[in-house]
């Protein structure tokens, strides 16, 4: 059964998961954005901010309101906390009887995400699947992943370039959690739904000041997302798109989404289910150490298709099309799943603002039309 | 194992520039007593006026091709190197002062100089890769000394060096940096200059304005939409264009084709 927690007493939920040994991360304001990054008191966290998105543009507005979480995502996703950006595989050392190899240990913390959205949650789950469970598992991947309490939240309000709700994926965090809280908030009444999603949720759950909740508030719980639902800024019609990506490898459009694309690679950066990586071997002057270095890359770089001979897609057309039929297309045949969770991160933090969706759907139909 | 016995021997040369690329040697503090015992030094005169004969096994280059005598000495300077690496815009892109090779030089010699015949100087400012073979280049004015360990410590091993040539963005993700551009409306070159410097201004809230020069691809016609939106005007840009990589080819046609855009709004107004 949820229960109900004071929107003033929210600080005891991070006091009682810091207290559980969990490095508590969440939603901070930084930089004129919502970034994610260390929180240690309720107070951290974006108190009445919202975000104001559209392709190309974002920006934070305060309002009156003073919830918590009335913003959507930002330009940070969960990728960097288990997926990280950069680190160090192993080191070589020679000595005089040879070399040591020494490997990185594999991170070991407990970390607990809060405010962890429905688009995020399917995000992780894909990440999952392929660094975890896929052919190739990444033993830090899974080290950083092993000890995870989620805190889910359900989006209040939808971003101008969020379309979950056609992806399936949102706005509501249906599995996945350990807690799941819907914000209410009302004049005088300002306060969270809490949805138990495992044992260790309801064992946080008892240690908070919390009450059951009626069967009011689980139906103004269930109209916030649905409210959420019906105000998507953007949606695609996944209905056979698969197979219309892949009969159109020659649409026109993509000529024309060439002239505008600058390969500047921030959609696979800020897309939270790419997960490309490139290796990089350093030495020191001396000779006396080698480094392996794992780090981001992009199909959008001419050295990520780089072969004998150079590049396989060296236009940015190639790269553009590659890019979109793999994450709409290609994923399906590889991993079972769509690589788009429909945050809108792509179309957000794309500094000329090409939107994944009028991409897709242009390509999808016929030629004269498109 | 063995380790390397005989130490390379490490040159420096300057041509038209300012020194501040191969002042990022001796900036490189805590590595340069490392350096000094992994390479003979074998010329840099901002350290010490000793000069070893050459050939050299690596050379550093810094700076344009300005004067018929330089275009000359750098022919020496290659016959006398077993690898070349040009270091910074000037070496590679001709640098700031290529801001000559559009216009007169005479008439810049005859304003500047009392005495303009006594000036040698050729019409334009060229990169060293228009003259001789180049091994490896690197960007940035200046350049970036973490960069420049990195492809000494590669040619030091025999390993070809690892420098991307993707955008600046890809550098500021990595750091996770705001996009200054999306979040503050600042105009930005990020997404067509090459890396390097690790997004250096950026994660200080400003603008990229290109000094490392043109990423690997370029699309300056599709970025304009962006730098307008940021309340840029084709004079703002056509200027951003003009500075350290002036005459980088995808830079220059990005000021071309803003200044082609100005004369015909200027037409139609006249």
């Amino acid at each position: 059964m949820p229960v109900v927690l004071a929107a003033a007493d929210l600080d005891a939920l991070v006091q009682a998961l810091a207290g559980r040994g969990y490095r508590v991360l969440g939603p901070v304001a930084r930089d004129g954005a919502i970034v994610i990054d260390d929180v240690r008191r309720a107070a951290d966290l974006p108190i009445g901010l919202e975000d104001v998105q559209g392709p190309g543009r974002y920006r934070l507005e305060r309002r009156e309101h003073g919830a918590f979480f009335a913003f959507t995502v930002g330009p940070h996703s969960w990728k960097q906390t288990f997926h990280v950006p950069v680190e160090r595989l192993f080191q070589i050392r020679r000595h005089k009887e040879g070399f040591s190899v020494i490997p990185d240990e594999a991170p070991r913390q407990r970390i607990a995400l809060l405010g962890a959205r429905a688009c995020e949650i399917h995000a992780i789950a894909i990440q999952d699947r392929i660094l975890i469970h896929g052919e190739h598992p990444d033993p830090r991947y899974a080290a950083r992943r092993s000890d995870v309490f989620v805190v889910a939240v359900n989006c209040m309000r939808a971003g101008g370039t969020c379309f979950c709700a056609s992806m399936g994926t949102g706005p509501r965090a249906e599995r996945g959690f350990d807690l799941a809280l819907t914000e209410l908030v009302e004049p005088g009444d300002h306060r969270f739904l809490v949805e138990i999603g495992s044992d260790d949720g309801a064992a946080v759950a008892a240690e908070l000041p919390v009450r059951p909740a009626n069967p009011e508030e689980i139906g103004a719980a269930a109209s916030v997302s649905e409210r959420t639902a019906a105000a998507m800024g953007r949606r695609l019609d996944t209905s056979g798109l698969k197979e219309r990506l892949q009969k159109n490898l020659e649409h026109p459009r993509w000529d024309d989404v060439a002239t505008r694309c600058l390969a500047c690679g921030n959609c696979t950066m800020v897309c939270p289910t790419c997960f490309c990586t490139e290796f990089e071997d350093t030495t020191d002057l001396a000779g006396e150490t080698a480094e392996r270095t794992k780090r981001w890359e992009s199909c959008f770089t001419l050295g990520f298709s780089h072969v004998h001979g150079g590049s396989v897609r060296s236009s940015i057309k190639a790269r553009y099309r590659q890019w979109l039929t793999h994450k709409l297309a290609g994923w399906h045949d590889q991993f079972g799943t769509s690589g788009c969770v429909g945050c809108g991160r792509c179309i957000t933090w794309c500094p000329v603002g090409i939107d994944i969706t009028e991409e897709a759907a242009a390509v999808g139909l016929p030629e004269k039309d498109g | 194992m063995p380790t390397r016995k005989k130490r390379p021997k490490l040159a420096v040369f300057k041509f038209a520039s300012c020194d501040g690329c191969q002042l990022s040697l001796l900036d490189c503090e805590d590595e340069l007593l490392l350096l000094a015992d992994a390479v003979r030094i074998a010329s840099f005169a901002e350290a010490s006026s000793r000069v070893l004969r050459g050939p050299y096994d690596i050379s550093l280059v810094e700076g344009s091709i300005t004067t018929p005598h330089d275009a000359e000495r750098i022919r020496e300077v290659r016959a006398q190197s077993r690898v070349l690496v040009t270091i910074g815009a000037c070496a590679t892109s001709g640098g700031v002062q290529a801001l000559r090779n559009f216009r007169d030089v005479k008439e810049f010699a005859r304003v500047v100089y009392a005495r303009p015949e006594y000036i040698d100087t050729l019409a334009t400012s060229t990169p060293i890769a228009d003259h001789v073979k180049v091994d490896y280049e690197l960007r940035g004015c200046p350049i970036d000394k973490r960069q420049l360990l990195a492809v000494l410590s590669a040619l030091l091993s025999g390993r070809t060096p690892s420098i991307a040539s993707h955008s600046v963005c890809m550098q500021c993700k990595l750091r996770g940096n705001v996009c200054v551009m999306v979040a503050h409306g600042t105009p930005c070159l990020g997404p067509v200059t090459h890396a390097g410097c690790g997004a250096l201004c950026p994660t200080y809230h400003r603008g990229c304005y290109g000094c490392f020069g043109p990423a690997e691809t370029t699309n300056t016609g599709g970025l304009e939409w962006a730098l307008v939106a940021a309340g840029a005007s084709q004079e703002d840009i056509a200027r951003t264009y003009a500075t350290f990589n002036t005459a980088a080819p995808p830079f220059r046609r990005a000021q071309e084709e803003q200044l082609v855009q100005i004369r015909l709004k200027e037409g139609r107004r006249g």
